[in-house]
Formats: structure tokens, C-alpha cells, sequence
């Protein structure tokens, strides 16, 4: 699997639970994987029931066989005092130019410089080796902003590049873009199984294509239990009603009667579900990508979640033939 | 500011025809839509919320609404899913108002509809505020390019600025806005500012010196700090950005005070009377915490909120049967030793399974019970079902047929997993209203299916407005 893993999706899909779970997946068995979010949310604290993460690569999780997750919230603001004292030591005139507004300016109101700002800062931890020459980390994870601007997010190097044609700005961002569009970056795109997500979803992998960027998986999330089938629910509305309320007074349960219509109503409305999620399924299969499935989690999401998440991407092959790569 | 109180008010006492929710633990007051809806004097309603909560189609539902009880209504969309767009009516939606054919019904008003287009709009403000020689040098700068094709904000401040002119052409009754997808729903509160207070800053006009010298007179004139700053951008961003920072900067020169003008005319407009908040969240934690978020910076913002639009909330009808009881009654029947497990069409069957259905065996969405396709050999008795004894002879565990054990603890299971997301929603709602105890709320029955057309819009907007989901949820 590619080194640097970044993960976007429709608002409301949840990418953040599946960055999570799939850092925590390739973490599985002595690996060590760096979890990143760009977006100032403290969804990863959150998700981990952990306090807000600092700028700073932080130990957060322990997977399955002693890996280690590690997690860090990159601030635009502190990437770039970080990277002007790097390269021209200035020290407190950082803080004078953080005074002045230029700062500011130049990451929240230049166009792109935040994004290559974010990226550069993940495509630094991706390369980072230790002195043996290993990789500090087996992979990075990165929950990324959402599928409608995922595309413009990573690409704005290029934007960029063209715009400061000269300068360390300009190489920085030509440097991330070398790795953006690498074997070694995949970008997934989780969605539901509902019409607006799987639209949104074959939009985004159209716009990631054009730009040349590397397409991963399509993550199919909070997949639910398949636990009637339709001939069964057929039946149950052709009139056995009178047998089903029998058997829900064998079953122990009191005042069957009433019940009855509206279990069977409900599965109807399950039924018409599962049709418009077998629709969905046949948009995402003309797409043609492989792709992961995840159960929906019905008592909400917690660290016991995520943990069940991780297996499940174990199960689909996640974080094995490493380097072989499997799909993305 | 009496009025404002007097609107919100209104739209948590008028809403006694809700569910009861007296029952429940912490009950919220109930949010009536309609009466905001009709209050002539609301005439903006702002719809905010995180992203994937249905935003945009609570805007386009409410504008439908409205417009059949007799406004004159625009709803402002920023990123519409094109299916949305075209439920409306209108296949691609752009940055003019354009009239929403099909509203229907006695005295039904009209609905105007109109996606963002941020370019446009900052190029129409480049060319209203200034001349053409001018203008043109604005538009041509590579940086203008740029920043007016979105860096984070752009869409903010120019949904923010499209609302202002909305507004002051005085046309429509009612102004339903829907707000970008942004980071965190309270980008498009201070991306305005932002914008505002950077054209307005320090760091402008130290950019501009140079430029208004014309180039001419060089570093020396400017002070320590100024050359520093140029120089360290210059080497980071390259000299050619900032001379188009410069060159930017300098043509927008007479239209700063306009911007800071405008950005803070419109943070006023949000304040005022006529203006009402609706919040957007699925019962979900993420989207209800960024919910308490905004109720809060409403409040710290002296920005009128008329309540909690609570979208996709599940109910039951069968909610007295909980989740344990449901599950243990399924084991029984599937314990018991009679279930028939030769048969090809059990209840209860693994995903794996699903492929192999033929695609005729799915009924028709909400065909089930009234008018199912097939014909069974109980057929006949479908309509007096409940009335009857089945017929002789039919066995339960009939080959070829799921049994009724099967099929009962297939329902049973279903309806379990119900109430484990009619529990799981009514928690975190819970601790919503123990944070806000004041804010109204409407619940959305959520539907099983996504909006394609004004009759789906119509479906959402009556839910709206009666805030009924089945009990259970309530």
C-alpha cells in the first residue's frame, strides 16, 4: 500500500472515523503510523476521547500487536514560523511579522499558501527517516478536508508553484506535488450508500483524475446489517400477519396484536432502503475501483469502535503484502 | 431588539400541535416553522449547520413552503447537489435569481432560486466600484485571479455580500440562505471580517507604500520592519507574487473602504430583526456539537437563533417493544428448534447472500403492505389480513418459504436495531438540550430516500413543520 494515505469524503460520511481506523489498521504488528488532520477541528482528539492534540506528533493509540499510532494536528500558522526559522533563523521576528499581520495574510488570505503550508508539512513527515535510514514512519494517514475541495486542497502546489514562480515557496511546492502525484500517495474517497455521497464520490474521482492526482479506494462506510431479505418481507406483508402476531406471543412478547403492522411496516421501509442502497452499490461498481466496506457502528462511535473499524479493514486485506501493492 | 425577541418567542410558544414530549427527560420547546415562515416580518432566514446534514435541502424545502403560503421567496444555495437543483426545477442553477416553476396551491406566492457564483460576484464588485481602466487591471492581476477564485473565504464573504445586495433590492418577502460547506459552520460568520480587517490592515497598507511610490523611491523610505517583511515574503513567495500583491493592492486602493463598509453592513444585517438563525444537525454527535458551537456564537454574536432544525431522526412505532426485549423474543423463536433451516429463504441471511437475490425480488420502494407486486398464496387475504385465520393447509415452515419463526425474528431484529438508533440519536440529543435547554427544536423524520422533485421538497417541508416523528423519538 502507497506510504502516504490520504483520506476525504462527503461532510457527514465519517472520514475521520475511517482515517482513524485505518491508521490504526496499518499500525496492526509493530508498525508505526502518523494520523494527521488539517483542518483545525480536533476531530482526532475528539474520536479518541483524548485532550485537543498540540503541534506535535503525539503517541495516542497502541494497535493490535504493538504497533503505535501517532497523531498530529498541523497549524498553518505554526507550520510557517516553523519553516521561516528553519530556513532563515529569524527568531523574534517572527513575531514581529506575526504582529504586523503578514503572518496572517499569509496563511489565511494568500491563496494556497495554507494548503501547501498542510501538505508540505505531511509530505515532510512521509520522507522523514531516522539515522538508520528507516522511515520514522510506515505510513501517514491523513484525514483531509472533504471530497468537494479535496481535489483544489492537494493540487494547489501546482496552483501555487505557477503563481510564485521563483523562490522556496515555488520548490516547496513543487517538491510536495512530486510526491502528491507518486505511487506513493493514495487518495480515498469514503461514502454512503445514499444518492448525494455516491454522486459527490464519482465527481471527486473525475476531478482527481483530470489533475493527475492518485486514486486509492472508494471506502463504503456505515454499511448496515442485512437482516431481512425481500422474499421473506414479501411474505410477511401477503398476510401471515395473524401467524407472525402467534409467534411474537410464543416469543414472549405481550400485546403482539398491535405490533405487528408496524414491524412489518418497518420492514418495508428497510426494504425500500436496501433497493436504494443496491442502486448505489451498481453507481459505485461502474466506477470500477476497488474498495473497503465498513459496518455501521450502532451504538455511536468510541474507541471500541474504532478498534472494531481496524479489524475490519485487517479482514479486507489492509496492511498486508506491504510494498506488493494491494489495490491503492 | 424587542422585535427580535417577540419573532423567537413567537416561534417557540405558537408550537403546541408537536409531538408531547413531556415525557421525555430534558424536552426541548418545539420550533414552528411555519409561524417563522409567515412572519412578515422575518426576512432572511439563514440555514447553518456542518457539512452533510442536509443544509441546503432544509433551505430549498423551506423556500417551497414559504412560497406556497403566499411569499415572495429566493433561496440562495451556495453548492447545491445537482440533484437538488434540479428538484427545484432548474437544471443548472447560476448567479442570477431565476423563478421556480410548479408552486402551487391558493394564494401561493413565488420561489426564486440562485446558486453562488463567488467569481462573478467579486468581479461585479470590482467592475460597480470602480472605473474601467481601473477595473480591468484589477481583473487581469493574477493575484485577483486567484484570490477570487477561492482561497479560504472568498465563498464566505461573497455569499455574505450576494445576501447584502439580495437584500437591498427589497424585492422578496423572504431570503433563505443556505451557508458554504465550510471547515466549521462558523467560517461564513468570520470569514467577512477577516477579509475586511486584512484589506483594512496594517499589512495592506505597509504593502502599498511601495506601490504608491510608484516604485520610484526605494527601500529607504520605508522603516526596518517594512523592508524586513517585503524582503522575507519576497524570498518565500517570490518577488514576482508580491509585485502582484503590490499591483493588486494598489488598484483595489479606493475600494477598501467599501469592503470593510460592506463586510460590516452585513454582520449587522445578521443581527438584526428581521433576520432569523436555523441551526441544521443530524442527531449525530459531530454535527450536534458543531451545532452547540453555533448556538453559542449566535448568542455571544447578538444574532437572533430561531431554534434547532433536527434533520434524519428515526422513530418507531413499535417503541414499547425495547431493544433487549426485541432481541431475546428473536432468540426464542430461533432457538426453539423449529426454525427450518433447509430452506433457500430464510429470515435472516449473511450480506454475502445479497448478490445472489435476483433483482425482481426487491418490492417496489414503499409498495409494502398495500401493493405488493407479487402474488403470494396469501394474496388474497392481504387487505383483512389481520382479520382472518390463514388459511388451512399453508404450514408454517412451508418449503420454499421462510418460516414464520424465521420471518418474526427477522422483524424482530430489524426492529431491534431500530431502537438501538432511536436510543443512540435520542442520547446524544439529550445531552444537546441539557447544554441548551432554550433553544426550540423541529424534528425531520428521516426519509428513506434522497429529494428529487418540488413533491419531495413539499415531503420534507410538511415534516418540518409539524416536527412529528414517530413516538419513540420524541
Amino acid at each position: 500500500m502507497s506510504r502516504f494515505q490520504v483520506v476525504s469524503g462527503k461532510g457527514g460520511t465519517g472520514k475521520t472515523t475511517v482515517a482513524a481506523a485505518l491508521a490504526l489498521a496499518l499500525a496492526t504488528e509493530g508498525k508505526r503510523t502518523l494520523l494527521v488532520e488539517v483542518e483545525g477541528r480536533q476531530g482526532i482528539a475528539q474520536l479518541f476521547e483524548t485532550e485537543s492534540l498540540p503541534y506535535e506528533e503525539r503517541k495516542i493509540a497502541v494497535a493490535p500487536g504493538g504497533g503505535e499510532v501517532y497523531a498530529l494536528a498541523i497549524d498553518a500558522e505554526r507550520a510557517l514560523l516553523d519553516y521561516l526559522q528553519m530556513f532563515y533563523k529569524l527568531g523574534s521576528a517572527g513575531r514581529a511579522l506575526k504582529k504586523l499581520g503578514a503572518i496572517d495574510f499569509a496563511t489565511t488570505i494568500a491563496p494556497g499558501v495554507r494548503d501547501v503550508l498542510l501538505t508540505g508539512k505531511a509530505c515532510e513527515a512521509v520522507r522523514r527517516k531516522d539515522k538508520q535510514n528507516q522511515y520514522v514512519y510506515d505510513y501517514v494517514i491523513m484525514d483531509a478536508p472533504p471530497t468537494g475541495r479535496i481535489t483544489r486542497f492537494l493540487n494547489v502546489n501546482d496552483e501555487v508553484a505557477g503563481l510564485a514562480r521563483i523562490g522556496p515557496i515555488h520548490n516547496q511546492a513543487q517538491a510536495v506535488m512530486r510526491v502528491l502525484k507518486s505511487p506513493e500517495t493514495a487518495v480515498h474517497l469514503v461514502t454512503l450508500l445514499e444518492e448525494m455521497p455516491v454522486q459527490e464520490t464519482a465527481d471527486g474521482i473525475a476531478e482527481l483524475r483530470d489533475a493527475e492526482l492518485p486514486v486509492g479506494r472508494i471506502i463504503v462506510n456505515m454499511v448496515r446489517p442485512h437482516l431481512l431479505d425481500e422474499d421473506a418481507l414479501r411474505t410477511a406483508a401477503g398476510g401471515r400477519r395473524k401467524e407472525i402476531a402467534k409467534a411474537l406471543t410464543r416469543a414472549g412478547v405481550t400485546g403482539a396484536a398491535g405490533l405487528v403492522r408496524p414491524l412489518v411496516e418497518q420492514a418495508a421501509e428497510h426494504a425500500q432502503r436496501v433497493e436504494l442502497e443496491r442502486e448505489q452499490r451498481a453507481v459505485l461498481a461502474d466506477l470500477e475501483l476497488p474498495g473497503y466496506e465498513l459496518p455501521l457502528i450502532g451504538e455511536g462511535m468510541d474507541p471500541a469502535g474504532l478498534y472494531d473499524l481496524a479489524t475490519e479493514f485487517r479482514k479486507q486485506g489492509v496492511g498486508e503484502g506491504v510494498g506488493q501493492g494491494v489495490g491503492a | 431588539m424587542t422585535q427580535r425577541t417577540d419573532a423567537a418567542t413567537a416561534a417557540k410558544t405558537a408550537a403546541t400541535s408537536g409531538p408531547d414530549t413531556a415525557g421525555s427527560p430534558a424536552s426541548a420547546p418545539t420550533l414552528d416553522t411555519d409561524a417563522l415562515l409567515d412572519d412578515p416580518d422575518i426576512r432572511i432566514v439563514v440555514c447553518c449547520g456542518s457539512g452533510g446534514v442536509g443544509k441546503t435541502t432544509t433551505a430549498a424545502a423551506l423556500g417551497v413552503r414559504a412560497a406556497e403560503r403566499g411569499r415572495k421567496v429566493v433561496v440562495l444555495t451556495i453548492d447545491p447537489a445537482r440533484r437538488l437543483a434540479q428538484s427545484m426545477g432548474i437544471d443548472s442553477l447560476d448567479n442570477i435569481p431565476r423563478r421556480v416553476p410548479g408552486i402551487e396551491g391558493e394564494g401561493a406566492g413565488e420561489l426564486h432560486a440562485m446558486m453562488l457564483d463567488m467569481k462573478r460576484t467579486f468581479d461585479e464588485i470590482v467592475e460597480a466600484h470602480a472605473d474601467g481602466e481601473r477595473a480591468r487591471a484589477i481583473l487581469e492581476n493574477p493575484f485577483y485571479q486567484s484570490l477570487s477564485a477561492g482561497f479560504a473565504g472568498t465563498q464566505e464573504y461573497m455569499a455574505m455580500e450576494k445576501l447584502g445586495q439580495l437584500r437591498a433590492r427589497n424585492e422578496w418577502d423572504l431570503i433563505i440562505v443556505d451557508t458554504p460547506p465550510s471547515r466549521s459552520a462558523l467560517d461564513f460568520l468570520d470569514a467577512p471580517k477577516r477579509l475586511g480587517s486584512f484589506l483594512d490592515g496594517k499589512f495592506i497598507k505597509l504593502l502599498m507604500a511601495p506601490a504608491k511610490m510608484g516604485g520610484r523611491a526605494g527601500m529607504k523610505f520605508l522603516n526596518v520592519g517594512m523592508s524586513m517583511m517585503t524582503g522575507t515574503l519576497g524570498k518565500l513567495l517570490g518577488g514576482q507574487f508580491l509585485r502582484d500583491v503590490q499591483t493588486f493592492v494598489a488598484a483595489m486602493d479606493t475600494m477598501f473602504g467599501g469592503f470593510r463598509t460592506r463586510a460590516d453592513a452585513t454582520y449587522r444585517l445578521l443581527q438584526a430583526p428581521g433576520t432569523a438563525f436555523l441551526v441544521v444537525a443530524t442527531p449525530e454527535q459531530d454535527a450536534l456539537r458543531e451545532a452547540a458551537y453555533f448556538v453559542e456564537r449566535l448568542a455571544s454574536e447578538e444574532m437572533p437563533l430561531a431554534g434547532l432544525v433536527l434533520n434524519r431522526v428515526h422513530g418507531s412505532d413499535a417503541a414499547r417493544l425495547s431493544a433487549e426485549q426485541a432481541l431475546a423474543a428473536a432468540e426464542n423463536l430461533e432457538g426453539g428448534g423449529i426454525v427450518d433451516q433447509t430452506t433457500g429463504k430464510a429470515g435472516l441471511r449473511d450480506p454475502a447472500d445479497r448478490s445472489a437475490d435476483s433483482p425482481q425480488a426487491a418490492p417496489a420502494p414503499g409498495s409494502v403492505p398495500d401493493t405488493t407486486p407479487d402474488a403470494t398464496p396469501d394474496n388474497s387475504e392481504r387487505e383483512d389480513a389481520e382479520d382472518r385465520e390463514p388459511t388451512a393447509g399453508r404450514a408454517p415452515d412451508t418449503p420454499g418459504t421462510a418460516s414464520v419463526e424465521e420471518l418474526t425474528a427477522g422483524l424482530l431484529r430489524l426492529h431491534a436495531e431500530r431502537m438501538q438508533v432511536v436510543a443512540r440519536e435520542q442520547r446524544t440529543r439529550d445531552r444537546f438540550t441539557a447544554l441548551h435547554p432554550e433553544v426550540a427544536v423541529t424534528e425531520v423524520a428521516a426519509l428513506p430516500g434522497d429529494v428529487h422533485d418540488l413533491e419531495g421538497l413539499r415531503a420534507v417541508g410538511d415534516r418540518l413543520a409539524t416536527g412529528s416523528v414517530p413516538a419513540g423519538a420524541a
